[in-house]
């Protein structure tokens, strides 16, 4: 139900981005989907990849603060109008979003994708299991490899 | 005007010849040992584990022979445990921020503060102020020492004085112009902050009445006094003291600004070896030692004040015979002195401690910017103080500077870095990086 995200504190210093995705890339570790965090002094790098735990140790070894938290992905239609129907059903069983992101992907059975974090995740979790919306494990995430 | 014309406030005491003042301070010590002997258990035992009793102790000679008093016993008697009177008699009490929360207490008995005022008053006098100058006292007034103390002499002189406290620039310099203020008690970077910002007010010094200005509480240079007073228009002198002893007023420069004369009746100087603790001769630096020959609450033997300084017993051009002590060079431990607060590492290290859990690695960064100082303290990222949300991050922030705040009374900011990010030399972090430049 849930997939695990990767996040890593990183100060906002120039170059440090491409060094930390460049160790990633040493490791032969691929990125589904990114986003950062900003805020004036530092961001909160959060990656969804095809091996957690291994980047969790690999950026362990670099020094980084790192931590694995289970998201929830959401598969959608790559067309106007379909994220709006899943926001619309969070709001219907009273999910609050921490945070969320995007990305349009080319596995064979959706062509978009939504991570979100939300509050109380586990009971908002067993809500969407009832719903239309279809939620993607991290089975799924491996045809994107 | 003529600096030998400028006014004494006692002349008599401050004029005396070296050897009546002698006779005066051997009389003073007795009694001050016989005291504490009798009324302070703790110091007491201090005494007898040394095998002294009260009449070992004739003359100021004797004083290298008793036990010093440092900032940890007064941590160990917390909060009365060295007075030497009932609370009864106590008509004040003082306190400083101290490590782990507990503060540093002084009391003062009704004479205490008479003698302080007095001592406050021969300050201001002899920095040229009298009867017809109007105040400012931007210390601040509370626990710390500074206000009330300033705030006492210039009463006593019969000048106007004006409460101004801390803070709010803009209403300082204001009112330093509207109501005429001519002399100006402050911390000296606070004195060149307003200096800095007269122009913001579309004002000059032109516009102010300032004459003298008695700055403290923190160690400052030649030549930021050159700075201040070509800023402001005065004439400025640096007052030094600690609540331990008094408050402001232990000694203060004269016109004449060849060293600060400690006032030898009420408090007797020592300069100790940092590693020894043996007096050492004049004019050689070390750390200064104060015993108070003339205070009831709370008397103090050879307090260690942490301060690096030297001292002469050559009499001054002024014509006081007090000995007179250099500017301080520095501190004989790691206390800070910011916006005239102590802070000691430990202080935030223990906060830290609190809220992290374990003690994170940090480092604490002190500059003066546009003449103020300004502290950081860098705390490097652990797993328990991270989240993968911005919110909680802020949270977690703002709760450790909220907490470091409350402990130390100042303002700080907090940021938050990558481990190891902090250069450590030996795999020790250097705690405390000071930019200023005095």
């Amino acid at each position: 139900m849930f997939i695990t995200q990767i996040s890593a504190f990183i100060e906002n210093k120039p170059g440090r981005l491409a060094e930390v995705i460049g160790w990633l890339a040493e490791d032969n570790i691929n990125i589904h989907a990114l986003s950062i965090a900003d805020t004036t002094d530092f961001g909160i790098l959060r990656l969804i990849v095809s091996d957690a735990v291994g980047a969790q140790k690999l950026l362990k070894n670099h020094n980084l603060t790192v931590k694995l938290t289970d998201v929830i992905a959401v598969a959608l239609e790559h067309k106007p109008g379909s994220l709006a129907v899943v926001l619309r059903e969070m709001e219907k069983i009273n999910a609050s979003i921490e945070y969320m992101y995007a990305f349009t992907s080319h596995s064979a059975h959706h062509n978009a994708m939504v991570i979100f974090r939300l509050e109380n995740q586990d009971e908002a979790a067993e809500k969407l299991k009832d719903s239309d919306i279809k939620l993607i494990g991290s089975e799924a995430l491996k045809e994107l490899d | 005007m003529s600096y030998l014309n400028r006014p004494y406030w006692n002349r008599a005491i401050e004029t005396i010849s070296r050897d009546e003042l002698t006779v005066i301070q051997n009389q003073r010590l007795r009694s001050t040992v016989e005291k504490i002997y009798s009324r302070v258990p703790y110091y007491r035992s201090k005494m007898q584990e040394k095998g002294l009793l009260p009449a070992d102790i004739k003359t100021v000679e004797d004083l290298k022979n008793l036990p010093f008093v440092t900032k940890q016993d007064l941590r160990d008697t917390y909060p009365y445990g060295l007075f030497a009177e009932p609370l009864d008699a106590i008509s004040r009490i003082h306190a400083s921020s101290g490590t782990t929360g507990k503060q540093t207490v002084v009391g003062y008995t009704k004479r205490d503060l008479d003698l302080w005022s007095e001592c406050m008053a021969r300050c201001l006098m002899m920095a040229g102020a009298d009867h017809t100058d109007i105040v400012q006292v931007c210390y601040g007034y509370g626990l710390f020492t500074g206000g009330l103390g300033a705030h006492g002499g210039a009463e006593l002189i019969g000048a106007s004085v004006i409460p101004a406290s801390t803070g709010n620039t803009r209403r300082q310099l204001t009112m330093m112009k509207d109501f005429g203020s001519t002399v100006l008690c402050c911390t000296p970077s606070y004195a060149l902050y307003m200096g800095d910002s007269l122009k913001d007010y579309g004002m000059t010094k032109k516009d102010l009445k300032l004459k003298f200005g008695v700055f403290g509480a923190e160690p400052w240079s030649v030549n930021m006094r050159h700075e201040i007073e070509d800023r402001l228009g005065l004439e400025a002198f640096d007052i030094y003291g600690l609540s331990e002893i008094m408050g402001p007023s232990v000694s203060q420069d004269c016109p004449y600004h060849a060293g600060l004369h400690v006032w030898e009746d009420a408090f007797l100087p020592e300069i100790v070896d940092t590693e020894t603790f043996e007096p050492v001769p004049d004019g050689v630096l070390g750390e200064l030692v104060f015993t108070t020959i003339d205070k009831e609450g709370m008397p103090l033997i050879r307090y260690r004040t942490r301060d690096i300084a030297s001292i002469t017993h050559e009499k001054c051009e002024c014509g006081r015979v007090h000995a007179r002590m250099s500017k301080l060079s520095g501190r004989s431990d790691d206390m800070l002195i910011i916006r005239g607060v102590n802070v000691f590492p430990s202080q935030i290290e223990s906060v830290l401690l609190e809220e992290a859990g374990a003690a994170p690695h940090y480092q604490i960064i002190v500059d003066r910017i546009n003449n103020l100082d300004t502290m950081t303290v860098e705390i490097e990222v652990s797993e328990n103080l991270f989240s993968d949300y911005v919110k909680g991050m802020e949270v977690t922030e703002n709760r450790i500077r909220a907490m470091i705040e409350s402990v130390l009374g100042i303002s700080c900011k907090v940021r938050l870095v990558e481990p190891k990010s902090i250069p450590r030399s030996e795999g020790k972090a250097k705690r405390v990086i000071d930019k200023r430049v005095l």
